[in-house]
C-alpha cells in the first residue's frame, strides 16, 4: 500500500472518531431544537462541563473509571434539570433572540465556572486503555479511537431505536411535531422538555468524556459547540439521522481540509473549514439535507 | 409641576427634548462634560473613554438587532475591520487621520454589507450562524494575512491628530471621542424619526408585513448592515488609535457576543438603553476586579480566578436580565422617572 493513500486513510478515521463526536453532540443539539424550540449555543460548555466533571471523579477524588463514568451521567441529569427549569422555562413564547441569547449567557456562566475551579490548564485522563494500537490490515488503529467509534456508534443506534419503537421517544416526537396535539392526547410537554435537556445533556457529557479519553481536556472543549452548529445546518436542523450524517461529514471534512491544504496555507485551516463549510451550505441548500423549507404565511 | 404635556402642534409633538427643563438639563450636561477631564481622576478618565468607545460601538449593534431586527455575530470582527484599516490607511497611504477614519468606516460598512448579503435569504438562527461565520473567517484572515496585518504580534497604530493637534493623552482623546460620540447619538436618534428607520423597526416587526406595506426588504437590509458596521468601522477605527497597538486577540467572537450583552442589559432598540448598557457593561468588569482584589486579602485564591468569574458573572447578568427585566435598563430609567415624577402622589 502506497505512502499517500495510508496518509489519506488515516485522516479519514481520524475524522471518522472526532466526527462521531460530533454526531453525538449534534444529536443532543437537535434533539433541544426539536421539542422545545431551543437553538443552543450552550452545547459545547455541557460537553465541557461533562469532561470536567468526569475529571473530578476519575483523578481528583481517585475513583474507578467505569464508577467515575456513571457519577458524571448522574450530575448531567442534575445539571440538566437546573438549567431547563431555572432559565429556559421562563423564556418559553419570548422572541427568539431572547432564548438565543440565555442560551449564550448560560454558555458563558457555565465556562466561567469551569475556568474559576480548574483553571485553564490541560488536564489528562486516566489512560483506560492500553498504548498498542490495534491494527485494521495495515492501518495502525489507537484503542481508545476503536472504543469511541465502537461508543458512539452504538449510542447513535440506540437513539435511533429509541426515538423510533420506545413509547417515551415516540411521545417525544410527538411533542416536537406539534404541542398543542400531543397536549390534547394526554403527552405532559413540560415532562418532554426536562427529558429532552436530559438526554441532550447526557450526550454532550459522554461525547466529553470520549473526548478526554483521546486527547485529554482543557477549555477549548468549547469549540465543540460552535463547530456542531455546521453539523447541524448540513443535516437539517430537526433530523436525527441528519445531525449524524452531518457530525461525520463535519469530523471527516475537517480533517481533510487540515491534513491536505495547512501546507498552503498557514496554519488553522482544519478550524476554519467547518464554517466555510457552512457559508456554502447556507448558500446552496439553506435548508440541509433532510430540513424541511419553512413557508412564512402573514 | 408638570404632570403631563399638552400638544397642540405636530412639530412639539415631534421634539426628542421636550421641556425646557430638559434642555436646560442637556446644555448643562454638556459644560459639565467640558470640564469633565479636569476634575476626574486619571483612571475614571481612561474608564470614560473606553465607555464612549463601547457607546459607539453599542449604538451600531443596536441599530442592526433592536431596531431592524437582524442578530449580528460578527460586530466584534467588523470593529477589528475598522481597526486595521484605519491604521492601514494612515501608514501606507499616509491619509490623514479624519479622513481614514472615515474611510475605515466606508470600508468596513462595505465588508458588512457584504457579509449582510445573505441577511435576505435567511433570517433568525440562519442570519446568526451565517454572522458567526463571518466573525471566525475574518478573524482567520486577521491572524492569517500577516503580511497586512502582522498577525498576531499585533500592528502598531499612529496617533490620532487633527491639523497638527495630536490626540495624545486621555484628555485629549477624550474630546474627540466626545465629539463623535454625540455625532453618532444625534445621528441614530434622529433616524428613527425618518422614512429609513420607521422602515428598520417594521422589518424587525414583521418583514412579510413590511414588504407588503411597500418597504423594499432587500435595500433595507442591507442599508441597516451598511449603517451599522460603519459605526463599527468609526468605533475600530477609535479604539485602534486609542490604544496604539492592535492584534487580532482584541476581536475575538467573545467581543461580538459582549456587544449583544450590552445591548440586552441596556435595552433592545433604545439608543439611551444603548448608553446606558455600554456604561453598565464597562464598569462590570472592573467593579468585578475592584471586589476581588479586595477580598483577596481574605481568600488569595480569588485573583488567580478573575477570568472565569468575568465571563460567569456576565452570564448570569444576561439570564438575569433576559428573565427578569427584558426591556433592559432603559425601562427601568422609565419607571424611575416616572415614579419621581408624580411622587409622593403615585397612583
Amino acid at each position: 500500500m502506497n505512502e499517500s493513500l495510508l496518509f489519506f486513510l488515516q485522516l479519514l478515521i481520524t475524522g471518522l472518531v472526532i466526527g462521531s463526536v460530533y454526531a453525538l453532540v449534534a444529536l443532543g443539539w437537535v434533539l433541544i431544537y426539536k421539542s422545545t424550540g431551543v437553538l443552543n449555543l450552550a452545547q459545547g460548555e455541557l460537553v465541557l462541563v461533562g469532561a470536567y466533571i468526569c475529571f473530578l471523579f476519575s483523578i481528583q477524588l481517585q475513583l474507578p473509571f467505569i464508577v467515575s463514568f456513571i457519577l458524571t451521567l448522574v450530575a448531567s441529569v442534575v445539571i440538566a434539570l437546573l438549567i431547563e427549569r431555572l432559565s429556559l422555562r421562563p423564556m418559553v413564547g419570548e422572541p427568539i433572540i431572547s432564548t438565543i441569547m440565555v442560551t449564550v449567557g448560560l454558555s458563558s456562566l457555565l465556562r466561567g465556572i469551569v475556568i474559576i475551579i480548574w483553571g485553564t490548564d490541560t488536564r489528562i485522563y486516566p489512560s483506560v486503555f492500553s498504548q498498542v494500537p490495534v491494527y485494521i490490515g495495515p492501518i495502525p488503529l489507537s484503542r481508545v479511537y476503536m472504543t469511541s467509534i465502537v461508543f458512539a456508534a452504538i449510542l447513535l443506534i440506540a437513539f435511533s431505536l429509541f426515538f423510533k419503537y420506545s413509547r417515551t421517544g415516540i411521545a417525544m416526537r410527538a411533542a416536537a411535531s406539534h404541542q398543542q396535539a400531543a397536549l390534547s392526547m394526554g403527552i405532559s410537554v413540560s415532562q418532554v422538555f426536562a427529558l429532552s435537556w436530559i438526554i441532550a445533556t447526557l450526550v454532550a457529557s459522554m461525547g466529553g468524556v470520549i473526548l478526554g479519553l483521546i486527547n485529554g481536556i482543557n477549555i477549548s472543549i468549547t469549540l465543540m459547540g460552535l463547530k456542531v452548529l455546521p453539523a447541524v445546518v448540513f443535516g437539517g436542523l430537526d433530523s436525527i439521522p441528519g445531525a449524524i450524517i452531518g457530525g461525520i461529514t463535519v469530523g471527516v471534512l475537517e480533517n481533510l481540509c487540515g491534513g491536505y491544504f495547512d501546507i498552503y496555507f498557514r496554519a488553522g485551516v482544519k478550524e476554519i473549514a467547518p464554517y466555510v463549510f457552512l457559508v456554502l451550505v447556507l448558500i446552496f441548500r439553506p435548508y440541509g439535507l433532510f430540513g424541511k423549507p419553512i413557508i412564512e404565511r402573514l | 409641576m408638570p404632570t403631563g404635556l399638552f400638544h397642540t402642534k405636530y412639530r412639539t409633538d415631534e421634539r426628542i427634548f421636550q421641556t425646557l427643563w430638559v434642555r436646560a438639563w442637556l446644555v448643562i450636561f454638556f459644560i459639565l462634560m467640558l470640564i469633565y477631564p479636569f476634575i476626574v481622576s486619571k483612571a475614571l478618565l481612561s474608564f470614560t473613554n473606553v465607555a464612549l468607545i463601547f457607546i459607539l460601538g453599542s449604538i451600531g449593534v443596536n441599530l442592526l438587532t433592536g431596531f431592524a431586527g437582524q442578530i449580528t455575530f460578527a460586530h466584534g470582527a467588523f470593529i477589528g475591520v475598522g481597526a486595521y484599516s484605519s491604521a492601514l490607511f494612515m501608514i501606507h497611504f499616509k491619509i490623514p487621520f479624519l479622513l481614514s477614519m472615515v474611510l475605515a468606516g466606508f470600508f468596513t460598512s462595505f465588508v458588512g454589507m457584504i457579509f449582510g448579503l445573505p441577511s435576505l435569504r435567511v433570517k433568525g438562527f440562519y442570519l446568526i450562524l451565517a454572522t458567526m461565520a463571518a466573525q471566525l473567517i475574518i478573524e482567520w484572515c486577521m491572524y492569517n494575512l500577516d503580511f497586512i496585518t502582522q498577525g498576531s504580534t499585533g500592528l502598531i497604530v499612529p496617533k490620532a491628530s487633527i491639523m497638527g493637534f495630536v490626540f495624545d493623552s486621555d484628555r485629549k482623546y477624550f474630546y474627540l471621542l466626545f465629539a463623535v460620540v454625540t455625532l453618532g447619538v444625534t445621528f441614530a436618534r434622529n433616524l428613527f424619526r425618518t422614512r429609513v428607520g420607521r422602515a428598520f423597526i417594521a422589518i424587525r416587526d414583521r418583514d412579510i408585513a413590511a414588504e407588503l406595506l411597500g418597504v423594499n426588504l432587500w435595500k433595507y437590509k442591507l442599508m441597516a448592515f451598511g449603517l451599522s458596521t460603519f459605526y463599527a468601522g468609526i468605533t475600530g477605527s477609535l479604539w485602534g488609535h486609542y490604544v496604539g497597538i492592535i492584534s487580532p486577540e482584541h476581536f475575538p467572537l467573545w467581543l461580538s457576543l459582549y456587544y449583544l450583552g450590552i445591548i440586552i442589559v441596556g435595552g433592545l432598540g433604545s439608543i439611551l438603553g444603548s448608553i446606558f448598557g455600554a456604561i453598565f457593561m464597562t464598569a462590570l468588569p472592573e467593579i468585578l476586579r475592584i471586589t476581588a482584589s479586595y477580598f483577596g486579602r481574605i481568600y488569595p485564591g480569588i485573583i488567580g480566578a478573575i477570568t472565569g468569574l468575568q465571563e460567569a458573572v456576565f452570564g448570569l447578568i444576561i439570564i438575569a436580565f433576559l428573565i427578569f427585566e427584558p426591556d433592559g435598563l432603559a425601562e427601568r430609567w422609565r419607571t424611575i422617572k416616572a415614579y419621581w415624577k408624580l411622587w409622593p402622589f403615585s397612583y
